[in-house]
């Protein structure tokens, strides 16, 4: 009995010993990434972004600043989150990734300051957020520009109509050839990429091309990873898919960008640049009212439009173009002030 | 295929002279069909581990400067494991998500084996045989197979909701203890079950109460069994994204969560998050975060077996 009981003890004692171990090592490592790890990382980015014209002296600002939203505005809010914290180390800021529409979910009732969005407030979303009273105001902060891509392969389909890509795209569409799409074009199997129902993506690529003909046909290989579809699409001589700007740039090798003609002329993806592409699209932020009496939510816009010059393209987006920018700058500083 | 051929003619041949020669060929062919799939089995998770340490090993290890004009040394794997998220992937650290993961890891361990070991000592050894418990038995095995989205729809609506700690790493503790407390119950019930019988009976008939039995003589002899349970549960709590984006974790974080209240990432959010970068050099990022969830996952579970084998001896 003793020596059983004094077993069950140490088993006990060792149990405690190893939880101890744990929980001691974890937060002496939180504490060790807090002292070295934090600050180095720090001054670290901060000699990165010198260039950029910032100090490299704490500002001594603090606060907490909430930040949820689109999958696709995320790069662009990230980077700029993290040359703020290379001058405000004092800010906790976190960035979520829940989508547009999970993003107002949440901004609506007040659990976030800033809302990333690829699209512009719902109907549905502006009822919810006067339901809970929150006021806002919408800033755009960049452009992506759908790429419509094949593989190097496709020497044929460098320009397509506004009215062949609805055709191919559209619900009743029966295309399943390239020489449906025009008789000039050789005869090869279409193989269709794009991403899923769920992504803001789809929801601009099918309101600017498909609308005429009832939305999206859904026989085609539908991924929320973009690169699934760059594999897809360049594994397969007759694929043809779209997504945003960053993905083809980075695969160049692999896909060309078809141009895309909208009565105007062919134009590649490119063209957004000054602001002449069809399927470019605005980016936004929404800011809450509740949250523009905070100095560190005002501070990290006001640095939002310093930096996004330099880190939109960098992230793989178009930057605004001057008036653009202006006129957003103009909203937000009424908004701030107001 | 040729001596295949051959070997079936031998066997029709042998079906005449007798039934024990077929059968041995019958069992060697079984015999082979099951080391391929072991092969198989084997081969695949090989080839992802050597693909995921090919790639992000040096990631993981060496030490570079990163920069044009302004150099910036960067000192693997201490930088890699400590700095925060950056969007050039080798300046990237996995620092907040690295502590988001470790608070996890011990919310999850302090609640769940005081939760998963009481819940299963009472059914298997208190628990009166009738209806309700057979009830709550048949609910705990359906549990087990609950896909983990759900969990995490649970977790927003319960502990962020309604109990109000917010979409912090409690919340997120809580939730991954609510996807693993089946798992543990049902092995730890196993535990006890095999201990045997005589143990109990000869307690018992020593004089000591039942609650004595239970707990100084059952409970001691199923402790391995109940350990390894537990970790291999928490073991499949550290690798779970989707419950903990369901309740709502960040994906940036340009802190260190200090309290159980924090906001928090944990790594295989970090992980998909890289991974879904346009630029091939965030493979080789994401590769080392694989590693580094790998890393933690073999401690577990060898700490699993060492706590099996030392105290299996002894009883």
């Amino acid at each position: 009995m003793i020596r059983s009981k004094s077993k069950f003890w140490s088993l006990l004692l060792v149990m405690v010993l190893v939880l101890a171990a744990c929980g001691g090592g974890s937060d002496d490592a939180a504490e060790e990434t807090e002292e070295s790890g934090g600050e180095e990382s720090v001054t670290k980015t901060t000699a990165a972004s010198s260039s950029g014209g910032s100090s490299s002296s704490d500002s001594g600002l603090t606060g907490e600043i909430l930040i949820d939203g689109s999958s696709t505005v995320f790069p662009i809010t990230q980077a700029v989150a993290e040359e703020f914290t290379a001058v405000n180390p004092g800010v906790q800021i976190s960035v979520g990734v829940s989508g547009t529409g999970g993003g107002f979910k949440k901004f609506c009732p007040g659990e976030t300051d800033i809302s990333d969005a690829s699209r512009p407030i719902k109907a549905k979303e502006r009822d919810l957020c006067a339901e809970n009273g929150t006021t806002y105001t919408e800033l755009q902060v960049g452009v992506d520009a759908l790429s419509v891509v094949v593989p190097t392969s496709n020497d044929f389909a460098t320009c397509l109509t506004t009215e062949e890509l609805g055709a191919i795209w559209g619900a009743d569409s029966t295309v399943s050839n390239w020489n449906q799409v025009r008789s000039s074009f050789p005869d090869v199997a279409l193989d269709l990429y794009g991403p899923g129902t769920d992504s803001g993506t789809f929801d601009f690529f099918n309101e600017e091309l498909t609308e005429d003909n009832g939305g999206s046909r859904s026989d085609y290989t539908a991924s929320e990873d973009d690169n699934v579809l760059v594999n897809g699409v360049s594994g397969s001589a007759g694929g043809l898919g779209y997504f945003g700007l960053a993905y083809y740039e980075e695969n160049k090798d692999k896909l060309t960008a078809v141009q895309v003609d909208a009565g105007d002329g062919c134009q590649p993806p490119e063209a957004a640049f000054e602001g002449n592409y069809f399927l470019a699209r605005p980016l936004f932020i929404y800011i809450a009212e509740s949250a523009k009496g905070m100095s560190a939510v005002r501070e990290f816009v006001d640095f939002y439009f310093v930096a996004m010059d330099a880190i939109v393209p960098a992230v793989g987006y178009v930057p605004m173009l001057a008036e653009q920018k202006m006129a957003s700058l103009m909203s937000w500083s009424a908004f701030s002030r107001g | 295929m040729l001596p295949e051929s051959i070997e079936k003619n031998m066997s029709n041949e042998t079906l005449i002279t007798g039934k024990k020669a077929e059968n041995a060929i019958k069992e060697s062919l079984f015999l082979f069909t099951l080391y391929i799939c072991v092969t198989i089995a084997i081969l695949t998770l090989m080839t992802l581990i050597y693909d995921v340490l090919s790639t992000g090993i040096t990631r993981l290890t060496s030490d570079y400067e990163v920069g044009l004009i302004t150099k910036i040394q960067i000192d693997n794997p201490v930088d890699f494991l400590t700095t925060l998220d950056s969007r050039y992937p080798d300046r990237a650290g996995i620092g907040p998500a690295f502590a988001g993961t470790v608070w996890l890891m011990i919310i999850v361990v302090f609640v769940t084996f005081p939760f998963g070991t009481g819940a299963a000592i009472y059914l298997q050894e208190f628990a009166p045989k009738n209806r309700l418990t057979r009830f709550i038995e048949l609910n705990l095995t359906n549990l087990a197979g609950v896909p983990s989205v759900i969990y995490g729809l649970l977790g927003l609506a319960v502990f962020v909701r309604l109990a109000g700690f917010g979409r912090s790493v409690l919340s997120g503790g809580l939730t991954l203890t609510l996807l693993i407390l089946p798992v543990v119950i049902v092995a730890s019930r196993e535990a006890l079950k095999a201990v045997p019988d005589t143990i109990r009976q000869g307690a018992l008939a020593l004089g000591a109460t039942k609650f004595q039995a239970v707990f100084r003589q059952v409970v001691p002899s199923a402790i391995p069994g109940m350990v390894t349970g537990m970790v291999l549960g928490l073991s499949r709590a550290i690798g779970e994204t989707a419950p903990l984006i369901f309740m709502g974790a960040l994906t940036y974080v340009n802190y260190f969560p200090d309290t159980p209240l924090s906001g928090f990432t944990a790594i295989p959010i970090q992980v998909y998050n890289w991974i879904g970068y346009p630029q091939a050099e965030w493979r080789e990022t994401a590769s080392a975060g694989i590693i580094l969830l790998l890393g933690l996952l073999l401690i577990m579970n060898s700490l699993a077996i060492f706590i099996r084998n030392r105290y299996e001896k002894d009883l």
